[in-house]
This record gives C-alpha cells, structure tokens and sequence, in this order.
C-alpha cells in the first residue's frame, strides 16, 4: 500500500446482503449518493458512475477487479472517466453481531484527486449507513452533486 | 452492541491532548507503524498502544496488516457524524468561509 492511501471504516445497521445490494444496485446508489453505479458487477466488466439527474455525464469509470458477493469488490476508479487518473477502491463487508462493518480503502491516488477524495468519502458513506437504517440517503449529496 | 463508532466513544477519545496528537499525526501522513508513532513523543510506548486502542475502539483509527507491518490509518467518519449532527444543511458552507477568513488573518499575524 502506498502512503497515498485511505481508509474508512463504518458500522452499519444491516445485513451484509442489502449493503452489497446498496453498493451494486444503480436504482439504490441513486437514492444516496446522487450517481448510478452501473456494471454487472462481474470480475473484468466495467462499470460506470453515471449522475442520476444528468445520466449522460459520467463522473467516474472503470473495471471490475474482484466481485465476490456480498463480501468484497474490488474496482478501478478513473475520475471523470480519466484513465490516466486511475486509483483502486476495495469494499470489504463483514458481519459484526447485528451489524455490518464496511471498510472503504481507496489507494494509489495521484495528490490532485486526493483532495476531492478525502471530502467525498465519509459523506457518501454516512449517507449509505442513513440510507440503509432509515430508507433516506442525505441530502448533501444530492446538492454536492448538483452544485458540481 | 453499538459501543463501537458510538458518539460517547469519539468524545471521550478526543478529550485527550495525546490522542488528538495522534490523530493530527495520522492525519499529516497517513498509514503508520506503532514504532513510527512512537518516534519524537515524550510518551512511552505503552502509552501510545493505550491511547491507541482508545481511538480503535471510537472508529477514529482502523489498523490494517500489510505483510509483516500494522499501519495505522486515520479514519474521519466518525467526525463527519458528528459534524452531520449538528452542522445545518445550509450551513456548511458559510462556516467553512468563516474558518478560512481565521485561518488567513491568523497566517498573516506570523
């Protein structure tokens, strides 16, 4: 791992199934986090973060790593479909009692896209856990995406 | 079963100077050794592992294995919690103009 790395990790009310669900689904990662996440979600295929108001502007693509439901994905993250900004995100999702722990690292990142990054994360991940315990993604993200 | 990423949790670890002093540490470089935390602090090293797992505990810090070696990442979404708490929505932006209009002035008085 590089020094250029991140790491979240959040505790979610959930079960492992809904949240690999609320990451895969593109209808659900338009209710918290304003883009549809749109793949197959098979390892090789390419995915794309396509905004949900304005699906012909895409604010990040790339490929599928490792998918081994409902437990890790792996994907290449080029921002603004940028190829030559490529970084790695790895989801991990592990049961914890009633609980589900989500860890979110984000690594190989060039310093430009580490800024926007750094912001973005925890919002998109306190929206999912919102998301998922209550049925309402925030509505920061939504404005964020909008005012972009 | 929800002490862990509790709000109790990331107060009380954040009400410590030596442990705010970590997290500005990781926060400078992120993804250290407990041997690269313990460099340049007049604290022992028992205590930084103490002070350490306080913050583990809070969801402040998340220790991942690479190879032979523990590295220690600052993880900021508790705060962002708690920030989402109590931050408006319409807020945010107005308080991020304030703390840049501190911060400026205060860089000028150097």
């Amino acid at each position: 791992m590089n020094q250029l790395s991140f790491v979240y990790v959040i505790y979610i009310a959930s079960t492992p199934e809904k949240v690999w669900e609320a990451l895969t689904n593109e209808n659900l990662t338009a209710e918290y986090w304003a883009h549809k996440n749109v793949s197959d979600w098979k390892t090789g295929s390419k995915w794309e973060h396509r905004r949900a108001k304005d699906f012909s502007k895409i604010d990040g693509a790339g490929e599928i790593i490792e998918s081994v439901p409902p437990k890790k994905l792996v994907i290449s993250w080029a921002e603004g479909g940028n190829v030559e900004k490529k970084s790695r995100v790895s989801f991990e999702i592990e049961p914890v009692f009633d609980t589900v722990r989500l860890t979110v690292t984000h690594e190989e990142l060039d310093s430009a896209t580490l800024r926007g990054i750094t912001q973005g994360w925890p919002a998109v991940l306190s929206s999912l856990k919102t998301f998922l315990e209550s049925g309402h993604g925030l509505d920061l993200i939504r404005r964020w995406t909008e005012e972009r | 079963m929800h002490i862990i990423g509790g709000v109790d949790g990331v107060f009380k670890a954040l009400a410590d100077p030596h442990r705010r002093c970590l997290l500005d540490r990781l926060y400078k470089r992120n993804g250290q050794t407990l041997g690269d935390l313990c460099a340049g602090v007049d604290i022992t090293r028992q205590a930084v592992t103490k002070h350490l797992k306080v913050l583990q505990d809070a969801n402040l810090v998340v220790a991942i294995w690479r190879g032979r070696e523990k590295l220690h990442y600052l993880n900021p979404v508790p705060i962002h919690q708690v920030y989402q708490r109590w931050i408006g929505k319409y807020e945010s932006n107005r308080l991020a103009m304030l703390v840049q209009l501190k911060n400026t002035l205060e860089e000028k008085k150097k």
